[in-house]
């Protein structure tokens, strides 16, 4: 591990002067004899954003996978709000899951519905369904039209996600996740497929949700100008293992050559991209 | 399997035998045994070592059969034992966290009002089958008369129900885990995990009830155009109506029982039809290769399944006098 990476657990520890939102101890993760993370350690503030770069199939959407309790750790602890959730057995789990919403690398959107119900569902159905019960129909309409004029797509209730382009379809992904009101937010790429100026919407659309709400997210991202347009924190995943994780200004500053190459996008260098 | 032949699962002697066999008919001259290459002395080939080879074959063979019998066995033992494990966790969803109207309403229309047509033809038209065959026999015996109290038996207590149960779960059964397999592999499973919703709750109770609702009310309508089928038949063969009815009432049970039985089956088959294809939608894995491989899978084990549970339930409804 980098210098750095070394330094890492000093400066969360600085961050951490409140409880951590998220509190992830040695957590490892293997799918059959494959060893996809070997042991990340890290704190998120309450309202910070994290940014988890990488290169790809390194682990970064298995991180975020573990956090939502989609997955369960080889071996590890992961805590929300103090509560440890990788022992959670599904039904205390969708308790935890009350306070998390994922935006999905592919939206994941429900084909069966159009984008108001897609949205309306999260709202109607989700953690908040006891409250939301008797939200009159022009209220929840309203909700939907807000979340979507938020994510630049206003009017498009009626369409169906077949109908939607990728960016589009993220989008109101994006607006999904963000309807039900979650503590957290953790997002697989938005930006990723989407043109510049939309991107940048996206990013100031997080850093809004965190500022209003006091939002903690999580962001997978390869985009390296959202990354440091948005991150209080970046971790990078190399191997398994967090070569760096620090604010983005010491993530800059690195003379890690992974990171610096990475960075770059440097085909010569350290990393060396497995051929598959 | 690039590169396995057809015998490659064949007990070593049947395979050895089979291979010489196969030489010698493309023409080829079999090479000698190995030990005779390793300059051991060849056996003289006797009835007392053929003997021996064949019962060696026949013993691997049955050894084979047996591990494939029961290990047929085991894995059916262990999935019956995940569709219960299903069924428990569907009836403790329903009664922990309720079941949402608008839900079962449109997977009640799916299974049972949209498979209704295709009930109705099937079970019609084997009514009107079973009246061509019996009409013509009974009546050389001089037994027309009863055409209509056979083909309502055979329509209420098995060919019905058996149908419908095939029909909806080739139809709304693959659907059903199309459906369910396609959101797992787009991560819409994910997606209804992270909103607190639990997949058996959203999925699975919706489309068990359903079933168990509408599978009698589909048997019913088919029950009738079954016996309908049968009496466009019957009615070719001069049979009137009024004695179609009353051979009916003449030969079924006064008390309504075997149409109840055929009902029962029909909730049984129903259960059947959603877990198994709700189990192998959510079980997906390995994109659209693998959505086409578990509605595949779904409709065969449905449908064997549903005739073993038929078997069974007859069984029980004939001997042990249940129900």
């Amino acid at each position: 591990m980098s210098d750095a990476a070394d330094t890492a657990p000093a400066s969360a520890t600085a961050s951490a002067a409140v409880r951590p939102k998220i509190d992830i101890r040695d957590l490892h993760f293997s799918v059959e004899d494959r060893e996809i993370l070997k042991g990340i350690t890290l704190s998120i503030a309450p309202g910070e954003v994290l940014c988890v770069m990488g290169l790809s199939g390194s682990g970064k959407s298995t991180l975020l996978r573990n956090l939502a309790g989609l997955v369960k750790p080889t071996r590890g602890e992961i805590y929300i709000d103090g509560q440890e959730i990788s022992r959670l057995s599904e039904d205390q789990l969708l308790e935890v899951r009350a306070k998390i919403g994922v935006v999905f690398q592919y939206a994941a959107l429900f084909d069966s519905m159009n984008v108001f119900e897609n949205i309306a569902f999260g709202i109607l159905r989700g953690p908040r369904r006891r409250e939301n019960r008797k939200l009159k129909r022009s209220a929840l309409m309203q909700m939907v039209a807000e979340r979507l004029r938020d994510v630049g797509l206003p009017g498009i209730e009626k369409r169906m996600p077949a109908d939607l382009s990728g960016g589009m379809r993220r989008r109101v992904g994006l607006a999904r996740a963000l309807a039900t009101t979650p503590d957290i937010v953790l997002y697989d790429e938005p930006t990723s497929g989407l043109d510049p100026v939309t991107a940048a919407q996206i990013d100031d659309l997080i850093l809004r949700t965190r500022d209003q709400n006091n939002v903690t997210s999580v962001v997978v991202s390869h985009d390296m100008g959202s990354i440091f347009r948005i991150a209080d924190r970046v971790l990078m995943i190399y191997e398994g293992k967090a070569q760096i994780y620090g604010t983005r200004d010491e993530v800059r500053a690195s003379n890690d050559p992974v990171v610096r190459q990475f960075i770059a996008g440097d085909i010569n260098g350290p990393i060396q991209v497995r051929r598959r | 399997m690039s590169g396995g032949t057809p015998f490659d699962t064949l007990p070593a002697p049947l395979y050895t035998h089979l291979a010489v066999t196969t030489k010698r008919s493309e023409g080829e001259t079999p090479g000698p045994p190995e030990s005779e290459a390793e300059g051991e002395a060849p056996k003289e080939p006797t009835s007392e070592n053929l003997a021996e080879e064949v019962a060696e074959a026949l013993e691997d063979v049955g050894g084979f059969s047996l591990r494939v019998t029961l290990g047929s066995l085991a894995g059916l033992v262990a999935y019956f034992g995940e569709v219960v494990a299903l069924l428990l966790q569907s009836v403790r969803a329903l009664f922990t966290r309720g079941l949402h109207g608008g839900d079962l309403l449109r997977q009640m229309s799916v299974i049972g009002a949209e498979s209704v047509p295709i009930s109705l033809l099937t079970v019609g038209f084997t009514g009107a089958i079973l009246a061509l065959y019996t009409a013509d026999t009974l009546r050389q015996y001089g037994a027309a008369d009863l055409v209509g109290g056979v083909v309502a038996l055979s329509i209420v207590r098995e060919s019905g129900p058996i149908l419908v149960a095939v029909s909806i779960a080739a139809r709304a059964g693959s659907a059903m885990t199309a459906e369910i397999a396609s959101m797992k592999v787009s991560e819409q499973i994910d997606a209804l995990r992270t909103m607190a919703l639990s997949p058996v709750e959203y999925l699975v109770v919706p489309r068990l009830v359903a079933s168990l609702v509408m599978l009698p009310v589909v048997c019913v309508c088919a029950d009738i155009a079954g016996v309908w089928g049968g009496y466009v038949v019957a009615a070719g063969f001069d049979i009137p109506a009024t004695t179609y009815l009353s051979s009916i009432r003449l030969l079924m049970e006064p008390d309504g029982r075997d149409i109840t039985q055929g009902l029962l089956k029909t909730v049984v088959f129903g259960g059947i039809i959603a877990l198994v294809g709700c189990r192998e939608g959510l079980e997906t894995s390995g994109g659209a290769t693998g959505v086409g491989r578990s509605t595949t899978r779904s409709v065969v084990i449905a449908i064997v399944l549903i005739f073993i549970a038929n078997f069974f339930l007859s069984f029980l409804m004939k001997n042990a006098n249940l129900f």
